[in-house]
């Protein structure tokens, strides 16, 4: 009788404890906040939790009920355990859920800061020039703007009276001095310091006295030469070639035709292909197909003989171009004085 | 160079089309610049006599004609013009001709006469820009002929522009050899026979100035008829080569000179007094230009002279007083070689630039004079008659030009071209080219025609094998060489580093001209000398820039008042400053800002650019280099508010707010913050270095400290640098305040002090030290005190 009497007992408590964890289980499910969920854990599972409060009473308990119901309180916290981490994973979801919600922001509007601006369309130009030559060896020299009589004319092989001059247009200095009329007297510079074999392109300001629809008083150009024991007019043609087709991305047609230079002997001008019409005539070509683009040729003796290089034993080409005129092709300007008026409606197209 | 096609097809005629002779001509070195018709097109015109004029019934000026077009009757055609009359030979318009300008000719009644067609001048027909009275043809022209195919009118002007290297080509003699060369033609000569002396008035000619003048041609011609017309043909000629005729005696000079390119010149012989003379100009002696202009001669300027006075300027341009008129009778003829040398710049010295002078500069061919002067008077005899004189010739052969002798290697013509020639192309080349040509133990030694006088080393006839064959059949190659590493010095940053990095920044890089105005300069750097261009292209572009400031402030206004408030430019560039050892050519880096430091954006508030926006970006610009800002005036810029920038101790740059009286003066809507960096030295930035770095806990403490206004915070900061010790890492400004709470003329600097032990953690104890020392330091240097 006893022992039922016991199993009654246990029984009652097993009961007890399915109510309380029921009861606990609703309240947990009604819980709308994390701190009202940790109310109801300690409530339960603290150390004054009614579940603790059970386990305490279990050394009141005959020894052989005990166990049983041992089990039965931790079976019970267990449940009370598990119904409170989904309510916590589900409220924490809840208010992380609620605050992406609030936090939300218009991607649309635009984006703070200092926009940036850009480099000139001609700095542009002469950086591409300088990384496709880079590509083939060839370093950059700079010089002064403002040259000497010698630099600029004599050593090129332009004395005083050629004619060759007056096609230069040239701003003069009382002293006598000038402003170098093309980027060539680098050339001289560097070939008077450095021994062969050279490779070199002079990017620089230029300046002729001369001012209308097609010409500034400043514009730029990019001089380079290549001198070796064996550099040919056939590799002049090749790496201008080259270069033409390079520069403007296209497999243009490139011509050389013979023309004059003082300083170089053969001379040549090469013309590509018009980029605007291909090649088959309009305004911008004067309706031949061809636009002349530089001048070239292989370096003249007496040029070699100004810088004191030898020229029996060393041969080499140079060529010149215009950098605006580059630039206006490529890009497809069409007045050569935006280069200069610096409207920033016309710079900012090249950023 | 401009000539008529048929005129060259006369002399050497390919069986090419015109496109590909113009396109040979290129390819030969002589560009073609042009191609025009030489007459606008029209149609329906033929030659028609006039058969009979008579007075138009109602009105004074007009005419009735009756002119015989080959049709059965002649039309009748009322006319305006002076010289209508009966036996002429004229262009009738027929009834639905189109006239340039597309007019039609539609059968009209002029003051109630009908009149079925329309009699044409030159001008009406696109043959000349003036004319006075209608075109008279010749009497060979048939009636009823269309006049376009009796004209020839279907020709066109080749424009050349020759490089000044090919005088030998300022003629349709000198443009057929090439295109004779070319095409391996014969030239078709016309053969010039010397002219027979009927008349023996000579003029005596002695030259004085034998190195300018080696030869001198003349001859005297009497009893020309002053009347005389040049004729259709050659008027023609003329008018296809671009020269305006004159009249028949300088028409044939000009001729000649076209058709040779010997520019020859004619005087009134009976406006000469005695002999002639080449020589020097003497000082003070001047002449009357043809041009009408009177000059001052420079002394050893090279003139024609008579007895008395300078009667031409050699070369260039004939004296008015010995000038041909329609009165003259009697003429002498000149045809002369002047040197090169002596005439290089000549002209221009006067402000001229003539036919004549254009070719002597460039060199004409020292055989041509007798030549020239016998077809010239072949020529006026024909047209004008007239009794020739013997040929006068005075040559100085120690003073001609010698034909070179030029060495032409045959290893050297592929080590310059890439390309190899064989023996009998260089010699066929060669020999086409008229020159003369023997085979030596290298080669050859070659002699160039005496029209040549662009031929003097054996690169000038490499370049002849090349053009002859053709740029365009040698091959082109690829170069190889040696792969040697370029150099790349890392403690160099490239100029692009810092373009870039003003461009993020919202920096334009802008391009101005190195000329500037000098009133601008003058007020940006007053006390700076600029220099001065000789020939300046504009009073505002005349002196050259000591600052990149005088090229950016016009750009700035320039975009300001382009409705951009917020204007960021750099440039970089030369500023060409004078000093005792002369002008130093500085690379520098420039820039200007105003308007807002941020675009107008919706989650800024918009704030006006400031000096410490322009500072940040210099210190970005610079960093890590060592800096100091320190305070120093510039003329162009606020007293208050510009530093001068040390590098170390050395000064490379300026930066401040535009002096407000400057900003007012260029008129500019808002204040401009500016600097200038000179770019030498500042590229060169230390090459990375590793440092062990501490592990420790680093401590921060703030301090606010209280200064007087006039102490700068850079003092604060090296004095707490100096007295804290190594443990300080680093000082944040983080704020300055003046105001409630602070006495008047005092400020408060909120400084955070990071402090770290390399090697262990701090204690309390030691930080409290420091901070105390710092405190103790302030207070003694800099009058300093804690902030409550």
């Amino acid at each position: 009788m006893l022992v039922r009497a016991e199993t009654v007992q246990g029984k009652n408590r097993v009961d007890e404890l399915d109510a309380l964890v029921t009861r606990a289980e609703q309240e947990i499910a009604a819980a709308t906040g994390l701190a009202a969920l940790e109310q109801l854990r300690v409530a339960y599972l603290g150390k004054k939790g009614v579940l603790t409060a059970q386990m305490k009473r279990l050394g009141s308990l005959p020894p052989e009920e005990r166990p049983a119901a041992g089990q039965a309180i931790n079976q019970a916290k267990r449940r009370v355990m598990a119904a409170l981490e989904k309510r916590r994973e589900l409220l924490e979801r809840e208010r992380l859920q609620a605050r992406l919600a609030s936090e939300t922001v218009d991607v649309t509007l635009p984006g703070r800061g200092q926009g940036s601006g850009g480099i000139h369309p001609v700095t542009r130009t002469l950086r591409r020039i300088e990384r496709l030559f880079a590509g083939i060896g060839f370093e950059v020299a700079e010089g002064p703007e403002i040259e000497d009589d010698y630099h600029n004319f004599e050593a090129l092989n332009i004395p005083e009276s050629h004619p060759a001059r007056a096609m230069h247009d040239t701003f003069y200095f009382p002293d006598g001095r000038v402003l170098r009329t093309h980027t060539s007297p680098v050339q001289i510079r560097v070939m008077e310091q450095r021994r062969p074999p050279l490779r070199i392109i002079a990017p620089g300001r230029v300046y002729r006295c001369d001012s209308d629809l097609t010409h500034t008083p400043m514009f730029h150009q990019v001089e380079g030469f290549m001198v070796d024991e064996r550099v040919s007019f056939a590799e002049l043609k090749g790496v201008l070639d080259d270069f033409l087709r390079n520069f403007f991305e296209q497999d243009l047609k490139v011509r050389f035709r013979p023309s004059y230079f003082p300083f170089t002997e053969p001379s040549a001008e090469a013309d590509i292909q018009c980029v605007m019409c291909a090649g088959e005539g309009c305004r911008v070509c004067s309706h031949t197909g061809w636009l002349e683009v530089l001048g070239c040729g292989m370096i003249h003796p007496n040029v070699f003989a100004s810088a004191g290089v030898d020229s029996e034993r060393f041969t080499g080409f140079a060529f010149g171009m215009g950098v605006e005129r580059l630039a206006m092709l490529r890009y497809g300007v069409s007045d050569l004085r935006l280069f200069f008026e610096n409207d920033l409606r016309f710079l900012r197209q090249f950023n | 160079m401009k000539f008529s096609e048929q005129w060259l097809r006369e002399w050497v005629d390919p069986d090419i089309d015109r496109e590909r002779l113009c396109e040979q001509l290129t390819m030969a070195g002589l560009e073609v610049d042009a191609v025009e018709p030489v007459a606008p097109s029209f149609s329906g015109v033929v030659v028609g006599e006039i058969v009979s004029a008579e007075r138009h019934p109602d009105a004074d000026k007009l005419q009735i004609c009756r002119v015989d077009v080959a049709q059965p009757e002649p039309l009748s055609i009322v006319c305006g013009a002076a010289n209508a009359r009966a036996g002429i030979k004229v262009p009738v318009a027929l009834v639905g001709a189109v006239l340039p300008g597309d007019f039609k000719i539609k059968e009209a009644r002029l003051r109630g006469v009908l009149s079925a067609g329309m009699l044409c001048s030159a001008r009406e027909l696109g043959l000349a820009e003036e004319a006075d009275g209608l075109l008279e043809l010749p009497d060979d022209a048939e009636p009823g002929r269309d006049l376009r195919d009796y004209l020839r009118l279907d020709d066109v002007t080749i424009e050349l522009g020759l490089t000044p290297n090919r005088g030998d080509c300022l003629s349709v003699m000198g443009v057929a050899r090439e295109v004779a060369a070319i095409n391996d033609l014969p030239l078709r000569i016309p053969p010039t026979e010397p002219v027979a002396a009927t008349d023996d008035t000579g003029l005596p000619v002695r030259i004085v100035a034998g190195e300018a003048c080696p030869r001198y041609v003349g001859r005297v011609i009497r009893n020309i008829d002053p009347a005389a017309r040049t004729p259709v043909w050659m008027e023609e000629r003329l008018r296809r080569s671009g020269v305006r005729p004159l009249g028949a005696v300088v028409d044939v000079t000009n001729y000649v000179m076209l058709e040779l390119g010997q520019p020859m010149h004619a005087f009134d012989l009976d406006k000469l007094n005695g002999e002639i003379q080449v020589r020097r100009a003497r000082a003070g002696e001047a002449l009357r230009l043809l041009d009408g202009q009177q000059v001052a001669l420079r002394e050893g300027s090279l003139v024609i002279a008579d007895e008395e006075a300078p009667v031409a300027l050699a070369g260039i341009m004939g004296g008015a007083g010995s000038a041909v008129g329609e009165e003259t009778r009697n003429i002498f003829l000149e045809s002369a070689f002047f040197t090169p040398e002596a005439m290089a710049g000549q002209a221009r010295s006067y402000g001229l630039h003539t036919d004549s002078s254009h070719r002597f500069e460039r060199g004409v061919d020292p055989a041509l004079q007798e030549r020239a002067i016998e077809r010239a008077t072949t020529l006026l005899l024909a047209i004008a008659g007239g009794d020739p004189g013997p040929v006068t010739e005075v040559s100085l052969s120690r003073y001609l030009p010698r034909a070179p002798h030029v060495p032409l290697r045959e290893a050297r013509i592929s080590r310059l071209l890439g390309s190899e020639f064989s023996a009998g192309e260089v010699t066929g080349i060669l020999s086409k080219l008229g020159m003369t040509i023997e085979p030596d133990e290298k080669g050859w030694k070659v002699v160039p025609p005496s029209y040549r006088f662009d031929i003097a080393i054996e690169a000038d006839l490499i370049e002849e094998l090349a053009r002859i064959r053709g740029y365009d059949r040698l091959p082109g190659i690829r170069p190889e060489g040696r792969l040697a590493m370029q150099p790349c010095p890392e403690s160099r940053l490239p100029l692009e580093a810092l373009r870039r990095l003003l461009t993020a920044r919202g920096y334009q890089e802008v391009i101005t001209y190195s000329f500037v105005d000098p009133a601008l300069e003058k007020l940006l750097n007053p006390e700076q000398e600029p220099l001065a261009l000789a020939n300046p292209i504009a009073s505002d572009m005349a002196v050259m820039r000591t600052t990149l400031w005088s090229g950016l402030l016009p750009v700035v206004a320039y975009n300001l008042n382009r409705q951009h408030a917020r204007v960021r430019v750099f440039e970089t560039g030369l500023r060409f400053v004078p000093s005792a050892e002369g002008v130093r050519q500085e690379k520098v880096l420039a820039g200007a800002i105003c308007g807002l430091a941020e675009p107008e954006q919706w989650a800024e508030t918009a704030r006006e650019v400031d000096f410490f926006d322009l500072k940040g970006d210099v210190e970005a610009l610079l960093a890590p280099l060592p800096l100091h800002f320190r305070r120093a005036e510039h003329p162009a810029l606020h007293p208050g508010q510009s530093a001068r920038i040390h590098l170390r101790e050395e000064p490379v740059g300026w930066l401040g707010l535009l002096h407000p009286s400057i900003e007012q003066r260029l008129e500019l809507s808002r204040p401009v913050m500016l600097f200038e960096l000179r770019l030498n030295g500042v590229l060169e930035r230390p090459v990375p270095r590793f440092r062990e770095f501490s592990r420790y806990p680093a401590i921060r403490r703030d301090l606010a400290i209280i200064v007087d206004e006039a102490v700068e915070a850079e003092a604060v900061l090296s004095c707490i640098r100096e007295s804290a010790g190594e443990l300080l890492q680093d000082i944040c400004l983080f704020d300055v305040y003046q105001g409630k709470g602070i006495d008047p003329g005092r400020k408060s600097l909120a400084l955070g002090l990071t402090l770290q032990h390399y090697s262990r953690t701090l204690e309390d104890r030691e930080v409290d030290d420091l901070i105390h020392r710092v405190v103790d330091a302030i207070e003694q240097r800099l009058g300093g005190t804690l902030r409550d």
